[in-house]
Order: C-alpha cells, then sequence, then structure tokens
C-alpha cells in the first residue's frame, strides 16, 4: 500500500517542480523586466498588421465531426487497453479476441459511413 | 466488501487528500455554473475533472483515474469547446447565461443530490473495502470486463456507432434545408462575423450562402 502512494507521491513532486519551474521562471521575469504599457503596444499582435474586427469568430460546424471522432477513438483506446493486458492470459480465449474485434468492426462502420458520405475529404 | 468498521479517527493522509479534492471538485464545479465567462466554465471544468481523477488515484482506481484523465480532460473538454466555438455565444463576460428556471433547476438538482446521497448511505455506509494497490490495474479490470460485463461492452460499440453517425448527419453541409430561404434569411444572417477565419470554399451545389451561413445552419439560434 505505501509503495502504491509513494510512486504516485513522486508523480506529484515531479508536477510539483514543473509547476515551480514554469511558474518562477514567469514569475522572475515580471519582477526583472521594465512595464511601461502604452495603447500600441496592448494591441493584439497580427503578424505585424493592426487587427480587424473582434477575435471571435464562429467556427464551421465540420470541425465537431473531427473532435468527436477523437473522442470515439479515445474510449476505443480506453478499452484496448485492459484488453491488451488481458487476452493472451490463461483464461481468455479466442472468444476474447474475437469480441475486441465485433467492437473494433461497429466502429469501424462509423469510419466507413464518414467516409463515404465524404466527411473526411478537405473539400 | 466487508462490514468490518475501520478506525475513522485520526484521519489517514490518504483521507485528507481524498476530502481535500473533494473540496477542490466540489469548488470548481460551483465554479463551472457560476461563472459570467463560458470558456473560463469550460476550463474550470478541467479543474473540475482533474480533482475526480485525482480521488480516483487515492481510491486506488489508477486505471479509471487515468481514463478520467484521457477522456474527460482531453476529449470531452475539447468536445465543449468546439460546441462554444461552434454557436454563437459570446466569448467574453455575458450577463444573459442565467437561465429563468433557476429556481426549478436548482430545486432538481437539490432534490437529485439528496437522492444519490441518501441511496449511497443507505446502501453502502456499512460497507467497507480494503484498498489495496492493483486493485483498479488495468488487468484487472479487463479481466472484469472481459468476464461478466462483455454485452455492455458491445452495446457501447453501437452507442457511439449511433452517436458518430449523429454527428456526421448533423454537420453535414451538403444537405439543404427543404425551404432554403427561411435557413439563409434568417434574422441571424446580418451578424456573421466580419472576416471569418475559415478557409473552406462555399459547398458545391452553389447555392449562394457563405460559409458562416453553412457553418451556423445548423447550430443553436439562440447562444447569443
Amino acid at each position: 500500500m505505501n509503495g502504491y502512494f509513494s510512486s504516485y507521491l513522486t508523480v506529484a513532486v515531479l508536477l510539483a517542480i514543473g509547476l515551480a519551474v514554469v511558474s518562477g521562471a514567469l514569475l522572475v521575469n515580471r519582477l526583472l523586466r521594465p512595464h511601461r504599457p502604452t495603447p500600441e503596444k496592448l494591441l493584439t499582435y497580427e503578424c505585424g498588421v493592426d487587427p480587424v474586427g473582434e477575435g471571435w469568430a464562429q467556427s464551421q460546424v465540420r470541425y465537431y465531426v473531427f473532435t468527436y471522432l477523437y473522442v470515439v477513438f479515445a474510449v476505443d483506446a480506453v478499452f484496448l487497453f485492459p484488453w491488451a493486458t488481458i487476452f493472451a492470459a490463461p483464461g481468455f480465449g479466442v472468444a476474447t479476441l474475437v469480441e475486441m474485434f465485433v467492437f473494433l468492426a461497429f466502429i469501424a462502420l462509423g469510419i466507413l459511413y464518414a467516409w463515404r458520405k465524404r466527411v473526411l475529404t478537405w473539400t | 466488501m466487508t462490514s468490518q468498521v475501520p478506525d475513522l479517527w485520526p484521519p489517514s493522509a490518504q483521507e485528507v487528500v481524498f476530502l481535500l479534492l473533494g473540496v477542490v471538485a466540489l469548488g470548481s464545479a460551483l465554479l463551472v455554473v457560476t461563472t459570467r465567462q463560458l470558456v473560463h466554465a469550460a476550463l474550470w471544468l478541467v479543474v473540475c475533472f482533474g480533482a475526480l481523477a485525482g480521488g480516483y488515484l487515492v481510491l486506488t482506481a489508477e486505471f479509471v483515474a487515468w481514463v478520467q484523465v484521457l477522456i474527460y480532460v482531453g476529449a470531452i473538454v475539447v468536445l465543449l469547446l468546439f460546441g462554444i466555438m461552434l454557436t454563437r455565444a459570446p466569448i467574453g463576460r455575458s450577463a444573459g447565461l442565467d437561465s429563468g428556471n433557476r429556481v426549478t433547476a436548482a430545486t432538481v438538482a437539490v432534490g437529485t443530490a439528496a437522492v444519490l446521497v441518501t441511496v449511497v448511505v443507505q446502501g453502502f455506509a456499512t460497507a467497507y473495502t480494503p484498498l489495496e494497490p492493483g486493485g483498479g490495474a488495468a488487468a484487472t479490470l479487463g479481466a472484469s470486463i472481459f468476464r461478466s460485463w462483455v454485452l455492455p461492452f458491445e452495446a457501447l460499440s453501437v452507442l457511439l456507432l449511433a452517436a458518430l453517425i449523429g454527428a456526421i448527419v448533423l454537420s453535414r453541409t451538403d444537405i439543404r434545408p427543404a425551404n432554403p430561404a427561411a435557413d439563409a434569411g434568417g434574422p441571424a444572417a446580418p451578424t456573421t462575423p466580419p472576416h471569418p477565419p475559415d478557409p473552406a470554399p462555399p459547398p458545391a451545389d452553389g447555392s449562394g450562402a457563405t460559409a458562416g451561413e453553412t457553418g451556423s445552419g445548423r447550430v443553436s439560434r439562440d447562444g447569443g
């Protein structure tokens, strides 16, 4: 039990060190740099050209499918990990192998549908 | 599960950490629903999900914790941010975020929470399980899924397929509505952003709609 928590304590300490390095660098920067803002300096930098309009624009709905495809494959991968650790273990036979491929086949149907409807091509 | 009551006082370090993570999760969840900036709400949701993942880790449910990070922090929040970017929701502070149904919603939320807490306390108040390292590892979970829960696992693939096809159908821009004039000439059309950054050309059928309009034709108009 202590081994489990001390291993994650290492992770937490590493995370804290990372945060300290980044925030420390930013903080030291803020303390050392001169701070004389002018309205021109505070403008959004847009390739050297004066920014036009607002920074907010509605994105197109077709991006949603790509995001959702990412979600589907993340869920997919999440089930592949436990499957990969056990499918060759004693007590799990060909059936376990087939079950995962049935799962993948259903999701592949979705990809096939997306491909047939030309969602994946960028026109 | 055993019913042997462990010592609850003094609390161990894990219990203290677990309680602190619970406080972080609850506080950030409250900020999600009270913040005036929609994008900040999505980012507070990251904190909330992260605290939940930490809670899973303390309970030795390692695999679920990292799934929480991968799926919820990684994918679901991105999906939500895209949802914000797709609608006409304002990106800065917005005053009109409070629904008129606040009282009803709060009542329903408190009622649901009361029912859930009652059920959990009544059902599991005397059930204790020892925490063992590896008890929530991928191998244990995989054995459980592929021994006992194969049917829900396969049903999940059908659910994902249905949601994927639904997302594709909803986001296809080449399906025109039956009455194009009603869609393109709606009241929201003149408020199209001044320079849509989208490089996509108009749809191939050449119906004259701009990219911004085809993008917004499928999503809710009541965002702003």
